[in-house]
């Protein structure tokens, strides 16, 4: 009686594990490798996660801080056999050799099935494909040439109005010097001082922007607009505080948002550090695309889904892949992450103020550029950064050596 | 001597015995260090751009890297940091080791207080001193805020210093290993040479120069081999400390290597630059190990 109890009550619990792996199995896991650590990027994971485990997933978090750090790390375990179920890169060239090497499902089947391409822009169906396959899974646009201001330090300097003009700007940093504040909060990191260099150089000619990084011609670089761009650039070093070097795009922002800085040049990611720290766009800060609203640079992140043939990770690949661009996940997702969302059907309405502006120069293809890392090549875009880098922290570099220098970097390499 | 004892076993079964035991350090260095050198040195003549390809195209990469500005500052700069950062630790190793050795009070808490940043990682160590060089935050806004006005300590971000920054927070951390090692040589120095020397009225810092020193040599040599290896290797207390910057003002090449390897996806470019350096302790410090380690034994038996 006792003996058969125990059999039972063994057979049930034996029966109960068996039920909870299956019930385990049945859950597709993925595993997602991203570099979204700071406060504004952490919120915007959490809602992928939430978004994916409410379709039936679940979400096991790889975050490694640094975008640079946290590809090698992907790029490592995809070669080394055991990789992650999505990975986050750039849109652009990084993943290029991943396609061409064969190391990524493609995405077809869930294209297909989702309608892609009823509904995101031509240039990210383009960005997502390499010969007609879907590689990878665009999950936000994001403007790289905005300029924040803080209002409270605009307001004690006296400057009414957002400059429009470098004239004005310049003017307007003049008066929050005077005011015994810091009128450029820069990040003194060499990827941040190659986007501010592309934000003047796109604000003073944009044929020339992208002569320079879609022909890459060096004829563009001995331009008058070139130099303008570059003479801008130089007189800009003269308005950012000693502290700068070496520091994080992320503390920058926090000088603005603690009333310390001016003016931030960033891509709009830097708004969801606004908005973790409470402040409303348009009543705390103002946003400006570029230095006159009239042409957004656009980049955004991806995903990408390293090749397995692991029917649970390809069911799990599908289901994140599909989840990513679902209306609702796009909009919770980009009102966390700052961007904007990939699909043009949502409802741009409970986007913030600075995201609306973004969105209606999103709408007309004659307002966009492409970021300049979308159209070169990263070994490109760290000879032309080591080239910008030494001139913002070397005073006695003249604008001479660096056209020189620019040019001779734009044809070397590849 | 000991013939009887190794008579029981013949001797080409005990060689085979130690060979099999042997064998699986043999394969770590063969697979592990040998297999990744020679790969390493392989795709350094390819075109290897995010993954490794084996299309062969010569010195191209090679012809590249020597022609490259960040290349030949960085070399530049381990040059500079290298002298510096050696000859520093082992004068200021040397000086702690003999005042500890004037049988000072405390001596135990002293040297372990020496020893302590030894024990950090350069990540650490980098950290801490980023945030005392910098001016927003450290020593420089410390000293102002007394009331010196004029005071300037940047070093972390001029990029006429930043090398030297590097050199301080190096010679910080690795002067304590110099006097640990210094301080095991001078208590092994006899203490009838010290008795001699006083009988003849020679100075202490006579003594020091021309008896003591030369009796250390061996010491020195070590601790010159360690620091050169940390020269080298010098990585992680540049990423925390200045990040190469400003601009490049402080890169080094073993930098250049993890920035080419990970976010330039330059392979090809970072593994030639791997095989120089490579190449470069081969021919610089193999002589030196050979001649203070094994020539010495060699002259011995």
């Amino acid at each position: 009686m006792l003996a058969s109890s125990r059999a039972l009550a063994v057979g049930m619990l034996a029966g109960l594990a068996f039920a909870g792996s299956a019930l385990a199995q049945d859950k597709p896991r993925a595993e997602v490798m991203h570099w979204w650590t700071s406060g504004g990027e952490s919120a915007a994971v959490k809602v992928l996660a939430e978004q994916y485990t409410k379709a039936g997933g679940e979400w096991v978090d790889a975050a490694i801080a640094g975008g640079e750090a946290a590809r090698a790390a992907a790029i490592n375990r995809i070669v080394g056999g055991k990789p992650p179920t999505a990975s986050q890169f750039n849109t652009g060239k990084q993943f290029d050799d991943l396609v061409t090497q064969g190391l990524l499902n493609t995405l077809d089947e869930v294209a297909e099935q989702g309608k892609w391409k009823s509904f995101l822009p031509p240039s990210f169906v383009d960005a997502a494909s390499r010969d007609g396959h879907f590689y990878a899974v665009p999950i936000n646009v994001h403007g790289q040439n905005w300029a924040f201001y803080s209002k409270p330090v605009l307001d004690k300097a006296g400057v009414t109005a957002v400059p429009k003009t470098w004239d004005e700007f310049f003017a307007a940093m003049d008066k929050i010097k005077a005011a015994g504040l810091i009128p450029i909060a820069q990040g003194g990191q060499p990827w941040q001082e190659r986007i501010l260099f592309n934000v003047v150089l796109l604000s003073v000619g944009k044929d020339v922007y992208n002569k320079i990084y879609v022909e890459r011609s060096a004829d563009a670089v001995k331009s008058p607009e070139f130099r303008k761009a570059v003479e801008i650039y130089g007189r800009m070093r003269d308005y950012v505080d000693p502290g700068s070097p070496g520091r994080n795009w992320n503390d920058a922002t926090a000088l603005l948002i603690t009333g310390k800085a001016g003016v931030q040049f960033m891509g709009d990611w830097a708004k969801g550090e606004f908005k973790a720290a409470g402040k409303v766009a348009d009543q705390d800060f103002y946003c400006q695309v570029g230095l006159d609203g009239t042409d957004l640079m656009i980049g955004g992140d991806v995903f990408v889904f390293p090749k397995t043939s692991d029917p649970g990770q390809v069911k799990a690949q599908t289901l994140l892949a599909s989840t990513m661009l679902t209306p609702e996940t796009q909009l919770l997702f980009n009102i966390q992450k700052g961007s904007m969302p990939v699909r043009g059907d949502v409802d741009a309405g409970k986007l913030d103020a600075c995201a609306q502006k973004g969105m209606k120069l999103l709408a007309d293809p004659a307002h966009q550029t492409a970021v300049s890392d979308m159209l070169i090549s990263a070994d490109l875009t760290g000879s032309l950064q080591d080239v910008l880098t030494n001139f913002w922290n070397d005073k006695g570099q003249s604008v001479d050596d660096l056209l020189a220098k620019f040019a001779a970097a734009l044809q070397s390499g590849d | 001597m000991a013939e009887p004892a190794r008579a029981r076993t013949s001797r080409p079964r005990r060689r085979s015995a130690a060979a099999w035991a042997l064998a699986p350090a043999w394969i770590v260095v063969v697979v592990a260090y040998l297999g990744t050198m020679a790969w390493t040195v392989v795709i350094s003549f390819t075109p290897s751009k995010l993954l490794p390809v084996y299309t062969f195209v010569g010195f191209d990469q090679y012809a590249r890297l020597f022609t490259s500005d960040r290349w030949q500052v960085s070399l530049w700069h381990l040059l500079i940091f290298g002298v510096l950062f050696i000859a520093c630790c082992l004068v200021t190793g040397f000086l702690l080791a003999v005042a500890l050795d004037q049988k000072v009070r405390f001596e135990n808490t002293f040297r372990t207080i020496f020893l302590y940043p030894y024990s950090m990682s350069f990540i650490v160590t980098g950290l801490i001193w980023q945030w005392l060089m910098n001016p927003g935050l450290g020593i420089q806004n410390t000293v102002r805020g007394w009331g010196w006005q004029g005071f300037t300590f940047d070093w972390a971000v001029n990029s006429r210093m930043a090398v030297f920054a590097l050199v301080i927070a190096a010679v910080w951390q690795a002067s304590g290993l110099v006097m640990a090692l210094m301080l095991a040589g001078l208590r092994g120095v006899d203490a009838e040479l010290w008795k001699a020397a006083r009988v003849d009225g020679i100075p202490a810092w006579r003594v020091y120069v021309s008896i003591i020193l030369p009796i250390l040599a061996p010491t020195i040599a070590t601790a010159t081999v360690l620091l050169s290896i940390a020269v080298i290797k010098v990585y992680d207390l540049v990423v925390a400390l200045t990040n190469g910057g400003p601009g490049t003002s402080s890169e080094m090449p073993a930098k250049f290597i993890m920035d080419n390897l990970g976010f330039r996806q330059n392979i090809g470019l970072a593994t030639s630059a791997a095989t120089v350096m490579l190449i470069t302790v081969v021919c610089l410090v193999t002589p030196w190990l050979y001649r203070t380690y094994f020539r010495s034994q060699a002259g011995r038996t």
